[in-house]
């Protein structure tokens, strides 16, 4: 149930209350609160959990980590320095 | 979306599991605390991957598998009540409460919905001025500020007709309930990813100063969730006990600050009894005195409940990682989806659930 989805805010409307807005979630649209992230614009990709955005995607840390889980890659690439030369 | 493709990438899966086999040394025993987590173990088999050395165990996590009986018995007191909508997770209807579950209230004529979110029984309850509606919320961290819109939502609108019904857990004091056990065999943790998106891990270093015992946030991602066991068996091979963040793109130490204003203008602290383990102190939240007219406790007199737990499920050992679903005799006999004993067979973030689901029939 804490399972949170990834998604693309496509509309942002204040509501009595809270700031609501729609997510696309690879074409499932969906009513979201987005109260816990105020800086959100349309465009972004944020991450949902029943109906509640919890933070917006940080497409930095996401390239960075990736880069990290590379490098651990190069370490075997080392090792292995042939097979890796002949790509 | 932009790298969610990368996260699956088989290749970088492929060298992490190299890495991991690399550094392991001896056995080590790991917890990943969010049932959402297991499943995605399960469902990917890591479990399988990893060198046997390396045994995951499978916290309490489980929002569903660890609510009070009680709680489920006033659910299911409430939904019975001829004037009531009664809002739930979906998760929730085959949970057995003593003697029944909310599935069997819907079929002799209970008015029972599943919604997606809590802000859409605040809807129903627009919707439907001369009925009572309530929302089951309950949750961790994760599901915590989602609950809390909904009385804040139905407190701006006015509304007299919405209530919850609060089961709101949290992780750190199960931690501790964990650790401090003279069973435990928990030797370091991966928190719970979206548990962190909200509170961030600054609770979590006295935790791991404590037991000395590494942690590490991680995502749900068959690459977040090897990565998570990576950098943990990294710090247990070299004796090491730090919080570190695994799950970067989605967490920050401090969290989510106006989540976390949501909850404190909603919720305080109290003492939570938790389905299969007992009474953990300050272990939940209660919604605060201003919202007391929104407390579906207060709004409905259910009289005087009398639990009866099955005397064969042991789902309390499995929730604390002590014992292994198929080490129960009723597992996948006696006890199956269709026919659950407990609610971690039921819920998709339930232990026996996951070992039922992917056909791990050996613990």
């Amino acid at each position: 149930m804490c399972l949170a989805v990834p998604g693309k805010i496509i509309e942002i409307t204040p509501t009595p209350g809270s700031l609501m807005g729609k997510v696309d979630f690879g074409g499932v649209i969906r009513e979201v609160c987005l109260e816990a992230i105020p800086e959100a614009q349309l465009g972004n990709y944020v991450i949902v959990h029943a109906g509640f955005a919890l933070n917006i995607l940080s497409e930095e840390e996401a390239a960075e980590t990736l880069e990290a889980l590379r490098a651990l890659g190069d370490v075997e690439a080392e090792l292995a320095a042939d097979d890796e030369e002949s790509r | 979306m932009k790298y969610l493709d990368e996260f699956r990438d088989s290749e970088l899966t492929h060298n992490l599991l190299r890495e991991i086999e690399r550094i392991t040394t001896r056995p080590w025993v790991i917890m990943e605390i969010c049932g959402g987590q297991t499943h995605s173990i399960m469902q990917n088999g890591i479990d399988r991957m990893l060198p046997q050395e390396i045994e995951l165990v499978h916290g309490p996590g489980c929002p569903v598998c660890v609510t009070s009986l009680e709680l489920v018995d006033k659910a299911l007191a409430i939904a019975s009540q001829p004037n009531v909508i009664f809002c739930s997770f979906g998760d929730m209807l085959r949970v057995p409460g003593s003697g029944r579950d909310l599935f069997s209230v819907r079929a002799s004529g209970g008015q029972i919905r599943v919604v997606y979110s809590p802000m859409d029984a605040v809807k129903i309850a627009q919707q439907n001025p001369d009925k009572q509606v309530v929302f089951f919320a309950i949750g961790f961290e994760t599901t915590g500020p989602a609950n809390a819109m909904s009385v804040i939502q139905a407190k701006a609108l006015g509304l007299k007709n919405f209530s919850i019904l609060v089961s709101q857990v949290t992780v750190p004091p199960a931690m501790h309930a964990i650790l401090g056990s003279p069973t435990n065999r928990v030797q370091g943790f991966l928190a719970a990813g979206h548990v962190c998106s909200v509170m961030g891990y600054w609770e979590y270093p006295p935790i791991a100063e404590k037991y000395r015992i590494p942690i590490t946030v991680t995502g749900f991602e068959p690459i977040d969730l090897l990565n998570g066991v990576y950098l943990t068996v990294k710090q247990l091979e070299a004796g090491t006990h730090e919080v570190q963040n695994g799950y970067k793109r989605v967490v920050s130490y401090e969290g989510n600050k106006p989540a976390q204003a949501i909850l404190s203008k909603t919720f305080e602290v109290c003492d939570r009894n938790w389905r299969g383990i007992g009474l953990i102190p300050d272990s939940g939240w209660r919604l605060r005195p201003e919202f007391a007219d929104f407390d579906a406790e207060k709004r409905f007199d259910v009289g005087s409940i009398q639990t009866q737990e099955s005397e064969i499920c042991i789902a309390g050992k499995v929730l604390q990682g002590i014992t292994k679903p198929p080490q129960c005799p009723a597992f996948g006999t006696l006890c199956t989806p269709e026919n659950p004993l407990g609610a971690t067979m039921v819920s998709s973030e339930g232990a026996c659930s996951a070992y039922y689901r992917y056909s791990r029939n050996e613990g």
